[in-house]
């Protein structure tokens, strides 16, 4: 019998204010102020005092709410972000310093970051860089990379909370970024009224499993709290879901096979009172367990069970890039290098686990739920209701972190199934350990390549194989495999080339996306091989790199040539006074006695933006409403890295208008067109495009309305614009003139990236554009103990053309954060590090301050010359570290992440 | 489903004397160790025994209260034998949980890379077991007795550590070894007091390794040998550790534990022999 457990009335003081609750005294403080007290800027990222979230001040003290039984708050003083943000003078300083600071991206740690950072400026007013990360290393930020975050609260008391114009080119602050600054945001967790039927999912412990459910009806006459359960048997469409066209192969909710630990079977629904632990366990389910193939070795063995019956071999599909004759070149090189390299299963870690509402209206279902994709949501969830797309609308909420994970439902479609068969509305929240169970991750990899090189430092030559794991289903793992082997050779000039990318399916979590699509990956095979082949010639690595480094009018491996736009050899130029500085910094650190060995390393990465070869449009709609409103239908999600505010700045400069002036709608299925995903680095590119183009038709809409000058300029007033040229000046009364859809004038456009299909050798044009990037990594080595540091770090990016360069900065710093977190401490293993302090990600002390260098070499289809850039960052990091260890002690790390364990262990099979 | 608040003492023995209860303190080992689960149905939250917090100075040593945080110990000021603990509490989490968490919890939720145990094991810390019949006090070894796994009674409340006044001039240095700068668990973990005679020379060491074995340990053999070293070159051999059993695990390999934890064995012997005068 599932009974409510006692309640007593508890009395404390809340931001200033008393408040009472009655609750179970061991309620955790965190869902006391979230479910009871409606102070949702309370986040809760762990449930397990692993990553400071939840940050509240008791009695002045930052505790984590999460671990705190409210019941030891009575009559004790609770301050959270938002209390502290609209009324302490400190907190108000600190959210204005994190805004003029670019501090917030997704938004998520915030709150704790400014309570912790309030408590600090309480007792210390000028604390020192040490101090902030001492006070603030219980919070982990997974977007920014902390040195925002370290400036925001050093320079607190300089705030000036003022914008600017924001004209292209200039360092606007967020426009989406004061709910993100004062606890405001909504994330997917936050929506859902308080006494929402809940939702828990029953998901298999084994890797693989055979299964049988019991008896439902008798499960639900044992537990009538329970509302409804959820299985296969719910599903009236289609019961997969994927993100590839034939592909689409995971459950929603499995059948009779389990193929991962963490698959979903079923889902109880109720109260949350009445979903206990003692219900979950009591769910009739029989299990038996099978042989599982967990890692590659096994799967691709003659005898591994096969996990899909039409996948042979449990090879999920192949790619496959071939130029020249590869293997004459390498024959013919004077001096080739060759490994073989190892990566791990990385966690996307964003603070906000997975989280969403669900209510039904009419005949249609409303998903509001953080995503990188709400129109794949909308599609995959409209195909598993067996219901037209136009009956669901997906409404994403802020997404507190994504990095690829979020573009795959999660959520959304058990939301759904639920919402329908209770006829009620519904919500759910994944806890840290199901998020990192059942949601995507980084594809391990085992690739072996060779690169040869003539005597005078030309490359001559490249072979890579590449097997991913991919897990027990595809995702985006057919994307992985296309993008591997277009850009395994890196931004070099490679005239003989083969590469090849292998997803194979295995009995681990499902590998998906994951900033790079593998490319990262890719990049630590080749970069640290470059840095082999410099140490036979003799050449210093990045002189060695600028010399092949490929050129406008250079083929790349697919045969394409660009004329204009390939800027890697200027972010390499960029680099050598770092480079010089970092070389001659070591050599002087390293003539002297002690464990700690200096390294420098230098690697780049390449990254195509937008889809690969096939179509990829983003539509913006824009109109100008009567009471002189410029409104911007902006369907982009903004995940944290700036496309509100990127996106609004290119609409409004070709509009003509400042881009503070314009409101924002969206992103909503039901009001914003199809912006695409956030993915692939695309938003800068294609929805700016779109923005532009949508742009330029609503301004020649009005100019021609009064046969203005081209180059005319718009002031838009209260009901009126005033169009003023060098010879008229015309003011329009809005309110007099027709409306079409609520707008006096009105533009929707698309852009779709030109690219041409790749042939069986992957010759083509596979995206019409390339961002480029070089990094410097300087690292402390402690020869003795293993252990990296690093402690200074320079990145040129070229951009193409910097839109906002305080949000460049940011994805930067936070790409790198990323980086570094994969080169030395992230490995997930199920059943080992299913949670934030076995599985480490980086924190506020590990990340060097970094120096970003934008570079600008316009490219011909951006806008305004941009190119994408989120994903680009994370591609050169581990490698740009792993050079800078071998830089530092001779040893090579060929298995990411490069532990102190393995680091030793490399250190002391050098000396044999 | 019971969630009791006692006032004092008496009380919370009297909660706990049927010996079902989980005791709740800091709530930083009690929360985590739910991954979503319920909390266990009988709680006695002895957070208000304000009596049990706090670091007091008797004429026979120290007593630190089972309810005191780390953030008390962190900031406290206290004899140079105490830095190792000292540096501990400041290692221990962040600072929300070290503003919560408890000695005693650390101690009771004993595990192998519990931070707080191998400075206190290295001044000698022996604790105080309480029950309705009466207090017991038991060395820390006896008291810690293998993984996730205590003397610890049911009914028994630790109430507080008693830490017999360290020698003066007893220096105390603690190594803590990870693979991140902050919130990150111990793969190797070394605390080291160390005396100093007039010539500078090794005349009383203690030293206890964390993480290295199913319970920190102190290394006696090795102890008895620094006797007489300069501090700054202590003379390390494999044997001093061989009572170690360090375990693989994603943290590092067995073979990585056994090497590590000699150099942070004499970066902890340095830096606590170096710190004299």
């Amino acid at each position: 019998m599932d009974k409510p457990s006692d309640t007593v009335n508890l009395g404390f003081h809340l931001n200033g204010q008393t408040v009472t609750v009655d609750l179970p005294p061991g309620t955790r403080l965190s869902e006391a102020l979230r479910q009871s007290l409606d102070t949702r800027d309370v986040k809760v990222g762990c449930d397990a005092g692993d990553c400071g979230a939840c940050t509240v001040l008791v009695d002045g003290d930052p505790v984590c709410a999460c671990l705190t039984p409210v019941a030891q708050v009575s009559g004790k003083h609770v301050e959270t972000a938002s209390g502290l943000t609209a009324n302490d003078p400190v907190g108000r300083k600190l959210a204005t310093s994190f805004h003029d600071h670019g501090a917030a991206q997704c938004g998520i740690c915030i709150p704790g970051m400014i309570v912790s950072a309030t408590a600090l400026l309480r007792s210390d007013a000028t604390p020192s860089d040490d101090a902030i990360a001492d006070a603030l290393g219980g919070v982990l930020c997974r977007c920014t990379g902390y040195r925002k975050i370290i400036r925001a609260v050093a320079n607190a008391y300089e705030a000036t909370d003022t914008q600017i114009d924001g004209a292209i080119g200039t360092p606007l602050r967020r426009l989406d970024g004061h709910p993100k600054v004062s606890g405001a945001e909504t994330f997917g967790d936050d929506i859902a009224p308080p006494d929402t039927l809940d939702i828990r999912v029953i998901r298999s412990p084994h890797p693989r499993a055979r299964f049988t459910l019991g008896d439902l009806d008798a499960y639900r006459a044992a537990h009538p709290g329970i509302t409804a359960i959820l299985t296969a048997n719910d599903v009236p469409g289609q019961n997969t879901f994927g993100t590839i066209p034939g592909f689409v192969d995971q459950a929603v909710f499995a059948v009779s096979e389990t193929r991962f630990r963490g698959e979903a079977i079923a889902a109880i629904i109720g109260p949350r009172t009445a979903l206990t632990d003692a219900a979950l366990d009591a769910f009739p389910v029989d299990w038996t367990p099978q042989d599982a193939a967990t890692d590659i070795a096994t799967a691709l063995a003659p005898e591994a069970a096969q996990l899909h019956t039409d996948r042979h071999g449990n090879i999920m599909c192949r790619g496959f890039v071939a130029c020249g004759d590869p293997d004459a070149a390498l024959s013919q090189a004077d001096i080739t290098a060759h490994g073989t390299f190892t990566t791990s299963y990385v966690e996307h870690a964003y603070i906000e686990p997975e989280a969403g509402f669900a209510r039904l209206n009419g005949d249609r279902v409303e998903i509001h739920a953080c995503t990188q994709a709400p129109v794949m949501d909308q599609e995959s969830v409209a195909a598993i209701l067996g219901w037209p797309l136009d009956r669901v609308r997906i409404v994403p909420t802020a997404a507190g972190g994504g990095f690829g994970s979020k573009l795959d439902v999660s959520v959304q479609p058990i939301l759904a199934l639920a919402t329908l068969k209770t006829g009620q509305p519904v919500r759910i929240t994944y806890s840290r350990r199901e998020s990192m169970q059942s949601t995507t991750k980084r594809h391990p990899a085992q690739m072996t390549a060779k690169i040869g090189a003539t005597r005078d430092g030309k490359l001559k030559g490249m072979a890579f194989s590449g097997h991913f794991n991919t897990g027990a289903y595809s995702s985006w793992g057919p994307t992985v495999a296309t993008r591997v082997p277009v850009h395994a050779s890196g931004p070099y000039r490679f005239a003989d080339y083969r590469a090849e990318a292998i997803g194979v399916f295995t009995n681990g979590p499902v590998s998906g996306a994951f900033r790079g699509f593998g490319v990262p990956q890719g990049a630590i095979a080749q970069e640290c091989l470059f840095d082999q082949l410099a140490e036979q010639l003799d050449l210093d690595p990045l002189e060695f790199r600028i010399a092949n480094a490929l050129e406008n009018n250079v083929k790349t491996v697919c045969g394409q040539t660009f004329t204009q736009g390939v800027g890697i050899k200027a972010c390499f130029q960029a680099l050598r006074p770092a480079w010089q500085k970092a070389c001659a910094k070591a050599k002087e650190i390293n003539a002297g006695p002690g464990p700690i060995r200096r390294g420098v390393g230098v690697a780049a990465g390449w990254y195509g933006c937008g889809n690969t070869s096939i179509s990829n449009p983003s539509t913006i709609r824009a109109g100008i409403r009567p009471d002189g409103a410029v409104v911007l239908h902006q369907g982009a999600p903004d995940i944290g890295q700036g496309a509100n505010t990127v996106i609004t700045q290119i609409f409004a400069e070709t509009l003509g208008v400042p881009a503070q002036d314009v409101t924002l709608i969206g992103p909503d299925t039901d009001v914003t067109p199809d912006a695409g995903k956030t993915s692939a680095s695309r938003q800068t590119f294609v929805t700016g495009n779109a923005a532009r183009l949508a742009a330029q038709t609503l301004r020649r809409h009005i100019l021609e309305r009064v046969n203005a000058e081209e180059d005319a300029t718009l002031s838009l007033g209260d009901g009126h614009i005033r169009i003023s040229g060098s010879s008229s000046d015309h003011t329009l009364a809005l309110s007099d003139l027709p409306t079409e859809n609520g707008y006096v004038f009105e533009a929707v456009e698309t852009y779709d990236p030109p690219t041409a299909p790749l042939d069986e050798n992957g010759q083509g044009a596979p995206y019409a554009q390339y961002g480029y990037a070089a990094h410097l990594a300087e690292i402390d080595v402690d020869i003795t103990l293993g252990t990296v540091k690093v402690v200074g770090y320079t990145a040129a990016h070229d951009v193409g053309r910097a839109i906002n360069p305080l949000l460049i900065e940011g994805q930067v710093q936070g790409g790198i954060a990323q980086g570094l977190g994969m080169a030395l401490m992230e490995e997930y293993l199920p059943g080992r590090t299913e949670n934030l302090h076995d599985y480490l990600i980086p924190t506020i002390g590990d990340i060097p301050p970094i120096d970003t260098i934008i570079i600008e070499e316009a490219d011909e289809h951006g806008p305004y010359g941009a190119k994408g850039l989120g994903e680009h960052v994370l591609i050169p990091t581990a490698p740009a570290i792993l050079n800078a260890i071998t830089h530092a002690t001779g040893a090579r790390i060929t298995t990411t992440p490069a532990t102190p364990s393995r680091v030793l262990a490399a250190i002391k099979a050098l000396k044999g | 489903m019971s969630y009791q608040t006692p006032n004092t003492i008496e009380d919370a023995l009297d909660l706990l004397a049927p010996g079902d209860a989980t005791i709740l303190a800091g709530g930083t080992d009690v929360y985590p160790s739910l991954t979503g689960r319920d909390l266990p149905a009988n709680i006695v939250d002895i957070s208000k025994l304000s009596d049990l917090r706090g670091i007091t100075t008797g004429p026979d040593g120290l007593r630190i209260g089972g309810l005191t945080r780390w953030s008390d110990i962190r900031t406290a000021a206290l004899p140079p034998a105490f830095a190792g603990l000292q540096h501990a509490a400041a290692q221990v989490g962040g600072i929300q949980i070290q503003n919560s968490g408890t000695i005693a919890g650390n101690l009771c939720n004993a595990s192998p890379a519990a931070d707080g145990v191998p400075p206190l094991l290295t001044l000698d810390a022996s604790a105080d077991l309480t029950s309705a019949t009466g207090t017991r006090r038991l060395a820390l070894p006896d008291f810690i007795l293998g993984p996730r796994q205590t003397a610890l009674a049911p009914g028994e409340v630790l109430t507080a550590l008693h830490i017999p006044t360290p020698p003066p001039d007893a220096q105390a240095a603690f190594e803590k070894l990870g693979a991140r700068t902050y919130l990150v668990i111990s793969i190797a973990m070394v605390a080291a007091l160390v005396r100093l005679d007039a010539t500078g020379h090794i005349a009383e060491a203690r030293i206890a390794v964390g993480a290295c074995a199913p319970v920190a340990e102190r290394l006696t053999a090795l102890e008895h040998d620094l006797i007489g070293q300069n501090p700054a070159t202590p003379d390390l051999a494999p044997h001093h550790f061989a009572d170690l059993s360090p375990i693989g695990d994603p943290r590092g390999s067995a073979e990585y534990r056994s090497a590590a934890v000699i150099e942070l064995c004499r970066r902890a012997i340095r830096t606590a022999g170096g710190a004299h005068g």
